[in-house]
């Protein structure tokens, strides 16, 4: 048993259940419709100066996007632990980390082409709506772009992100096997620290915690104007979200090691 | 003999289908799954603990010290409080002198100009002059004012023409009532006047000097017989006022000021006119000190700046860092994951190992079952929410007092946020219960739940959005409920960011839980509706 039939039975395992492709598509969809109403909602009045990172705002629906990947990351393992599938897997496949890294490499691949597609969609939206908003070229706003290196950046490396979330999410729900408490963990990981950073009246601690955050800290790959101010630089942030998903992925890989199933 | 001989028997249970029976039933198994109470328990610890750290705020800001006007050991920074208790801007040109008894005193104002600073100039320039052009704040105010002294936070009450509001009475910095609306001109000039009795100051307004309006009237305790009476300008403190695109609301800011121009200076009552002194009231590190005043024949030029006003909380609070009660329940959210991936396994958990058919064949009413569930889940959350909202409170209160300053409230509206966050931590208990008998997989429910009611509110306050959409963020969406929360003052009397980023929600506290309370209503309806027509 190697490494291919380990992916090809996990391939058949999430084609042959409804729920994975249901969340594919509403990870597409509903990213692109979250990024385009933010877009709507923003608009530039005439002769004012508007501080808007028009890359960052169109790009806002992967807030949304990553809670849709987690869950299908959850789904891959913790629908094995409560349907008992978990021991013919493993003895059909007694090489566990084998049967984790071909979970990884197939999920990640599936975040990599939803994420792609939900991307490129946010980015169309942007470059659709934002003009009509008071976000003209003669007015220093670029039609957004993906031929342009910054913007390709942003866009790219939001598709990273979300496969290292989808990467975050499975090595978590790996550790904790239960599907509604790995899912409270990942978002409650990803959502709090923008929300306590935000309170935190020490300019410090702040940005420290914006530093660590894996959503805060991978975002910055978002961000293409005013980069100075970021709390982290964007690949450095991305590589902190690496770190979390790697570490996760150790600790689940251990788990499932060393527990017995 | 025949005796009716009664035959033993067990006496008959009493029937196992009352609600009371039910909500025993749900409780016994709420309390007897070791990871549901842990799960609870963790929520109120979260909670408390992110509170405390919120309160904490960083201790190590006192060491470093980057802010203005902290005072020694103390970090925390030294506001002026009012009479009221809150902290105030106590500061402006006053053209006054020691009066003594009851009396009045009349004016004529015949005009309010002012000069603003230049704040499109690159902000790197400041510490040089600044460039004044010709206009007014909003909230340049000038006219009368009776003052318990010249102490920075005394308690006063005022009669004054303001640039864009009308003629106001204003007293111990947050009462403002409105007087005549309208402009004033050298040709519609305003008459004011403030009349003193006893503790008891009444203003009115004329358009004519003959026909009066009374505007309002308030006592100000313990009002020394001899008060300080007379004229005054005051011009607030202009801050380019950004949205808050991407968070941070970097402002410039500088002083501007006003003059105004008044004629028929009157005394009466027990009140005889001595000689008047100018002199520049409050000298903090945020008064600018701008103030003069020249008098010929019967006409008075008085030039100001600075504010009579509230301090509103919010980033631009100045003095250092600031805080609300509202920032020590910071860990709602995290107690709040947590009850909701509670919330919905009491239901899920029925249904993935088979339960839900021994629940629904020994109580057949299948909506009773949900509402017995409902309200099992309810009053635990409720009663968690409870203890972790007043800890989090009353502990982070004294921890965050020696770091940083925080905003008194009264214990009205102490009271309210602590049992309206029980009550919103309750209330989406319930609403993941709900939705997880609508979905019956815990994955998706625990993720509708907690993308439903956080995501909408960091959208709204820690993200790109501007404060509008924000706004419409958190009346719309569950994420309102966390109007409850809010304890901070918004005065209409003081132009600042009232955006919910700053602790300012679109909507009353109630009102907002009341959305809330609407979806969960709708969605625990829809369960009803799905668990009596679906097979279990």
């Amino acid at each position: 048993m190697n490494m291919s039939h380990a992916l090809r039975a996990e391939w058949t395992k999430l084609r042959t259940v409804a729920g994975p492709a249901w969340l594919l598509a509403a990870l597409v969809t509903l990213t692109v419709a979250v990024s385009a109403l933010a877009t709507a909602a923003v608009s530039c009045p005439s002769a004012t100066a508007c501080p808007v990172d028009e890359a960052k705002l169109s790009l806002t629906g992967v807030q949304f996007g990553q809670a849709i990947v987690a869950v299908l990351a959850v789904l891959a393992i913790t629908g094995e632990y409560s349907t008992g599938m978990i021991r013919v897997t493993l003895t059909a496949m007694p090489r566990r980390t084998t049967v984790l890294a071909a979970k990884a490499g197939l999920l990640a691949a599936l975040a990599l082409a939803a994420g792609a597609l939900a991307a490129a969609g946010s980015v169309l939206a942007g470059r659709l709506i934002l003009p009509g908003h008071g976000f003209t070229p003669d007015r220093g706003f670029a039609l957004l772009s993906l031929a342009n290196a910054t913007m390709l950046r942003a866009a790219g490396g939001s598709v990273l992100y979300l496969a290292l979330i989808a990467l975050l999410s499975l090595g978590i729900s790996t550790m904790v096997r239960d599907s509604a408490v790995a899912i409270g963990i990942i978002l409650a990981l990803l959502y709090l620290f923008p929300i306590v950073a935000n309170v935190v009246t020490n300019e410090q601690w702040h940005r420290h915690l914006e530093q660590i955050g894996p959503m805060t800290a991978g975002l910055a790959i978002q961000a293409t104007t005013d980069l100075s101010s970021l709390p982290i630089s964007p690949w450095a942030g991305l590589g902190v979200l690496a770190a979390w998903a790697a570490g996760a992925m150790l600790a689940g890989g251990l788990v499932l090691r060393l527990r017995d199933a | 003999m025949t005796a009716t001989v009664t035959p033993a028997r067990t006496p008959r249970p009493a029937g196992r289908d009352g609600f009371a029976q039910l909500l025993r039933a749900e409780w016994t198994k709420f309390r007897t799954v070791r990871g549901w109470v842990i799960g609870a328990v963790v929520a109120v610890l979260l909670t408390v603990g992110l509170g405390l750290f919120a309160g904490a705020g960083g201790s190590s800001s006192c060491a470093s010290g980057n802010g203005p006007a902290r005072s020694g050991a103390a970090c925390a920074p030294s506001l002026t409080t009012g009479p009221g208790g809150g902290p105030v801007t106590d500061s402006f040109y006053f053209v006054r002198q020691p009066l003594a008894g009851n009396g009045s005193i009349t004016v004529r104002m015949t005009s309010l100009t002012g000069e603003l600073p230049d704040l499109t100039a690159n902000p790197a320039n400041q510490g040089l002059q600044i460039p004044m052009r010709a206009g007014l704040m909003s909230w340049a105010k000038a006219g009368l004012i009776i003052k318990d002294g010249t102490s920075e936070g005394s308690a006063y009450a005022a009669m004054m023409v303001t640039a864009d509001h009308g003629v106001r009475m204003q007293a111990d910095y947050t009462q403002d009532t409105p007087g005549l609306p309208g402009a004033l001109s050298a040709s519609d000039p305003r008459w004011l006047r403030l009349t003193r009795s006893g503790d008891t100051i009444t203003g009115y307004d004329s358009a004519d000097g003959t026909h009066w309006t009374q505007v309002g009237s308030t006592r100000l305790a313990g009002l020394p017989t001899t008060a300080q009476v007379g004229l005054f300008t005051a011009s607030p403190i202009d801050a380019v006022i950004t949205e808050t695109f991407g968070g941070g609301n970097n402002g410039n800011e500088a002083p501007s000021q006003a003059t105004a121009v008044f004629d028929h200076l009157g005394l009466a009552g027990s009140w005889t006119a001595g000689a008047w002194s100018g002199d520049y009231v409050g000298g903090g590190n945020y008064a600018p000190g701008i103030g003069s005043y020249h008098q010929a024949g019967g006409q008075f030029t008085v030039t100001g700046s600075g504010d009579i006003a509230p301090i509103p909380s919010g980033p631009s609070a100045p003095g250092g860092p600031s805080i609300t009660i509202t920032n020590l329940l910071i860990g709602t959210f995290a107690g709040l994951i947590a009850l909701i991936v509670v919330a919905t396994l009491f239901i899920t958990a029925e249904y993935r190992r088979g339960l839900i058919r021994v629940t629904l064949a020994a109580s057949p009413r299948r909506g009773r079952v949900l509402g017995a569930k409902a309200v099992v889940i309810g009053s635990a959350s409720f009663v968690a929410g409870l203890v972790a909202a007043a800890a989090a409170v009353i502990v982070g209160k004294s921890i965050a007092r020696r770091r940083q300053y925080v905003f008194p409230v009264s214990w009205a509206t102490e009271l309210r946020v602590v049992v309206g966050t029980a009550a919103l931590i309750a209330v989406v208990a319930v609403l993941a219960l709900a939705v997880g008998a609508m979905m019956r997989r815990s994955a998706a429910a625990v993720t509708t739940v907690i993308v439903a009611i956080v995501l909408p509110y960091i959208l709204a306050v820690a993200s790109i959005l501007p404060a509008g959409a924000g706004d419409w963020l958190l009346r719309l969406t569950p994420a309102a409920g966390f109007a409850v929360q809010q304890a901070a003052t918004a005065y209409p009397q003081v132009q600042a960011l009232y955006t919910p980023n700053g602790g300012y929600y679109p909507l009353a506290p109630w009102a907002g839980l009341a959305v809330l309370a609407g979806f969960a209503a709708l969605a625990l309806a829809a369960a009803v509706l799905l668990l009596g027509r679906r097979d279990a």
